[in-house]
């Protein structure tokens, strides 16, 4: 497995064109506050919104390490600075000719070349980016970390293009491991081949096929009888919306109430999309589905979604969380506490779960779709912790999106009037209000108590 | 027999990057790596500076053993090619045993070409192209005061200006008119040649070297203007010409040097060609040519092994540029592209090759302060940039060529801040 670097991250619509940065960098490199010194510079043209950035890339197959005829140019492998070596250079200049980003030029001062370093780890520009637009980060830090786990499902699934449960069954298995036993309702993940056919199934793991009905009960049975004959198995359910808060909800609930230790992901697609996109209890107001359709009565859904991961904090489960894939780290942290919690009682984990077939959008948009669901809150990412009794926003949204963002970037939402759009606005601020009262400092009262 | 998956004849840039793009894709599959020298892998870019002293014989080494233990290969030092059978998907080596191969990867690279001059075969001369070349004329430069250096190329131009910078007395004999032909117009030339006399070098341009002959000890030569020039040492540096004798039997076309196309294969099934010995497709025309520098031979190897591998992420080669970077004297100059075609020079003469009317260049030229800078364009698109002791980023230059940048209204604004504009389309290219 490869590795991933730290890295300088550049947000565009944060940079007011100050040039702090370059100066920082003349000062840490030569003491004086030259620009020509500066390894770092941005530019924007007048018409332009955003300032773009020159700098080093510290690329993971870099065209000047190739064209170096010195060896004055390597890439470390421990750090990922693209390092330049003086003592080696014969200031040949051909370095300049493969970059294309201007990550190292020619300084007529010291006639020589310069190029970031990154400080060694403490970039001087990022500290003096006042309005934050750079950011010194590993990008790649879960992958550092999890990437030598086995995938534990087999290649191949017959997933649709773009979709996101596949992403969801390998991150979530490849973290809980293989010591686990997977129950995959009725729903897209045995469609595409959890449970495999003709008798074969596609994990690696034990896995069953229970009814929509019943998954929390038979995983319960499953685990009690493991701790009845003194084996510590995971047990892990991956369910629908439909198996989870609609016909799944009762044996869900149950379990939860009883404090079975498992952990039940829903995988919330916002409807029943393998067998012809139907409305569940989860498809939000306004969506088109084939069973709320667009027409001269009916223009969408006319109810508002079940808030199916705030009952699970008022069922006092060890751990609730919310998810999404473009929040990475955000979901291997929580799958990290949910591991553990499922060890004293019920983790559920909901992820939200855009779905290009059945909500008609481009598959390639499948992560843009999903963060801006998350930066217009309407799909908060929070964790409830039942042994600190209270719920915490784990991804804050600075400034968020309007909802129209969202919503425009999905076919099923098309038709919205702006009456509908206004009352998905004020909906959605409702819902999180409620959410940051749940927050405050404050622990939830009584729940602990009634567990 | 013994037998690689892949099998790669030349370890400099394009053998190197070949064997990389290999490795990405295919970490178990046999690679032998065949290199004529008896040395690791090296550039020979670097060779000037390894005779000036500037760059540690040692330490100029691309990869070591270790890299080549850790990469899986079979490195063998000091064997050729002798000859090629396709159809048995064989080689044969100097050392007379065989090799099979499933793919071939030729990146043999080039060798110096004499002038046909009276004398020079049989007259001791230097030539620079393997290390063995360099240390040999280090050490010949012990105790010599005086040295002749035939061909005012690149390694022509280095040679003479790390000799001059070790106490030697230089002269520069060039056939064409002006130093550098291959990369700068009549001004840019100009100015490099001022950079030269300056310090001393004598150039004798637009003459050829009729006769070499001994007297003394000194080398004589006689010039075709008649003019005699006694030297210690003779460099020459005229061209080289692309590696292919051992190719003479083999069924594979070519012309100059190995004819490859965009996957840089050549007519024979499961063979590649890359670096100085190939002739490919030009950038401006698909005409195929020698090219012969560092980048594109970087460029073709990775083409060629990701080729050789089947990675599907390959994206086929766009064309050789002439283009290089070219540092004398603590001046920094570059030429990409299309800078000669269209080339009036200061004075309004017509230079040599005008060939391409529609083009158009926008230049500033100031010989007090030895810049100059010349844009080239074909409608909108940048197609040729040309820049010595100017602030220009030669790679964002190239890349601008390079992905055929429709300027449009972008244009004035690049001819009057070419830096800043080149560096603001890369960002808005990379975001």
């Amino acid at each position: 497995m490869g590795k991933g670097y730290p890295t300088i991250a550049f947000y565009p619509e944060k940079c007011n064109g100050c040039n702090d940065c370059v100066e920082a960098c003349a000062q840490i490199k030569t003491e004086t506050s030259e620009p020509v010194h500066s390894r770092i510079s941005v530019a924007k043209d007048p018409d332009d919104e955003f300032y773009g950035l020159s700098l080093c890339r510290q690329c993971g197959d870099p065209r000047c390490v190739m064209d170096c005829p010195a060896r004055a140019l390597t890439k470390n492998e421990d750090t990922g600075v693209v390092h330049w070596d003086e003592t080696k250079c014969v200031n040949c200049q051909i370095c300049t000719l493969a970059c294309p980003y201007a990550g190292i030029t020619y300084n007529r001062i010291t006639d020589q070349v310069m190029k970031c370093d990154l400080c060694n780890g403490d970039p001087a520009c990022v500290k003096a980016c006042a309005p934050m637009a750079l950011e010194y980060k590993i990008g790649a830090e879960i992958y550092n970390t999890w990437g030598d786990l086995e995938d534990l499902f087999v290649p191949g699934v017959g997933a649709c293009l773009g979709c996101n449960s596949e992403l969801i069954m390998r991150h979530t298995l490849r973290r809980i491991g293989p010591n686990t036993v997977v129950a995959t309702p009725p729903g897209c993940i045995p469609g595409v081949g959890s449970v495999g056919v003709n008798g074969i199934t596609s994990t690696k793991t034990p896995v069953f096929h229970p009814l929509l009905t019943n998954t929390a009960s038979m995983l319960a049975g499953v685990k009690r009888y493991y701790n009845r004959i003194g084996r510590d198995v995971t047990m892990l359910a991956l369910a629908g919306d439909g198996g989870a808060a609609d016909v799944g909800f009762q044996s869900l609930s149950g379990a939860a109430e009883r404090g079975e230790q498992m952990i039940f992901v829903c995988v919330d697609n916002e409807g029943y999309m393998n067998t012809g996109v139907q409305r569940s209890s989860t498809t939000p107001y306004g969506a088109w589905t084939t069973t709320t359709p667009v027409g001269e009565a009916l223009q969408g859904k006319t109810r508002d979604a079940k808030p199916l991961p705030l009952l699970m904090v008022l069922h006092s489960c060890e751990y609730v969380a919310t998810a999404a894939l473009p929040f990475m780290e955000d979901f291997y942290m929580k799958l990290d506490k949910a591991i553990e919690a499922s060890k004293r009682g019920m983790a559920f984990i909901h992820i939200f779960s855009p779905c290009p077939t059945g909500w008609r959008f481009d598959p390639s948009q499948l992560i843009e779709v999903a963060r801006k669901g998350v930066e217009t809150n309407m799909v908060p990412l929070w964790e409830y912790e039942n042994d600190l009794g209270r719920i915490n926003i784990t991804h804050v949204v600075n400034e968020p999106l309007p909802v129209v963002t969202y919503l425009k970037s999905i076919g099923k939402y098309r038709h919205l009037s702006d009456e509908q759009l206004v009352y998905i606005q004020r909906k959605t601020d409702e819902r999180f209000e409620l959410l940051k009262k749940f927050t405050k400092e404050s622990k939830l009262e009584g729940l602990s108590d009634a567990a | 027999m013994p037998s690689a998956k892949y099998l790669i004849i030349g370890s400099s840039h394009a053998g190197l990057c070949a064997l990389d793009a290999i490795r990405l894709q295919d970490t178990e599959g046999s690679v032998t790596l065949i290199t004529r020298d008896e040395s690791l892998p090296y550039s020979p870019t670097i060779l000037p500076y390894v005779v000036s002293g500037d760059a540690d014989p040692e330490k100029i080494f691309l990869r070591d053993q270790k890299a080549m233990d850790h990469l899986n290969v079979t490195f063998l030092k000091g064997e050729t090619v002798t000859t090629v059978d396709t159809k048995a998907h064989s080689v044969r080596l100097s050392s007379g045993e065989s090799l099979s191969y499933e793919k071939l990867l030729l990146a043999t690279g080039a060798t110096p070409v004499l002038p046909p001059v009276t004398g020079l075969e049989d007259e001791p001369h230097h030539v620079l192209r393997t290390l063995d070349d360099a240390m040999k004329l280090r050490t010949a430069l012990e105790n010599k005061h005086t040295a002749l250096v035939v061909g005012a190329g690149l390694i022509g131009m280095h040679a003479a200006e790390n000799l001059a910078k070790i106490g030697v007395d230089v002269t520069i004999v060039e056939a064409l008119p002006h130093v550098l032909p291959d990369y700068f117009d009549e001004d840019g030339a100009s100015l490099i040649q001022q950079a030269f006399s300056d310090k001393g070098i004598k150039m004798h341009l637009g003459c050829t070297m009729k006769q070499v002959a001994r007297s003394n000890g000194a080398q004589l030569v006689t010039l075709n203007s008649g003019e005699t020039i006694s030297s210690d040492l003779v460099l020459v540096a005229t061209g080289v010409r692309p590696s292919i004798d051992y190719l003479s039997e083999a069924d594979i076309e070519v012309d100059q040097g190995i004819l490859v196309d965009d996957r840089m294969r050549t007519s024979a099934d499961g063979v590649w060609a890359a670096g100085d010995v190939v002739q490919a497709p030009g950038f401006f025309d698909s005409e195929k040519r020698l090219n012969g520098t560092l980048p594109d031979a970087s460029e073709q190897g990775r083409i060629a092994g990701m080729d050789m591998v089947g990675d599907s992420a390959l994206k086929p080669y766009k064309g050789g540029i002439g283009m290089n970077t070219y540092k004398f004297f603590g001046h920094r100059a570059f030429s990409i592209g299309l800078i000669k075609e269209a080339n009036t020079g200061s004075d309004g003469r017509e230079e040599d090759r005008v060939s391409a009317p529609d083009l158009e260049e926008d230049r500033v030229f100031s010989p007090a302060s030895q810049r100059y800078q010349k844009l080239v364009f074909q409608d909108d698109r940048l197609v040729g940039a040309l820049s010595i002791n100017t602030d220009l980023d030669p790679g964002v230059m190239f890349e601008v060529i390079r992905r055929r940048i429709d300027l449009k209204d972008m244009k004035a604004q690049f001819v009057d801040h070419p830096q800043e504009t080149g560096r603001i389309l890369m960002t808005k290219v990379w975001r």
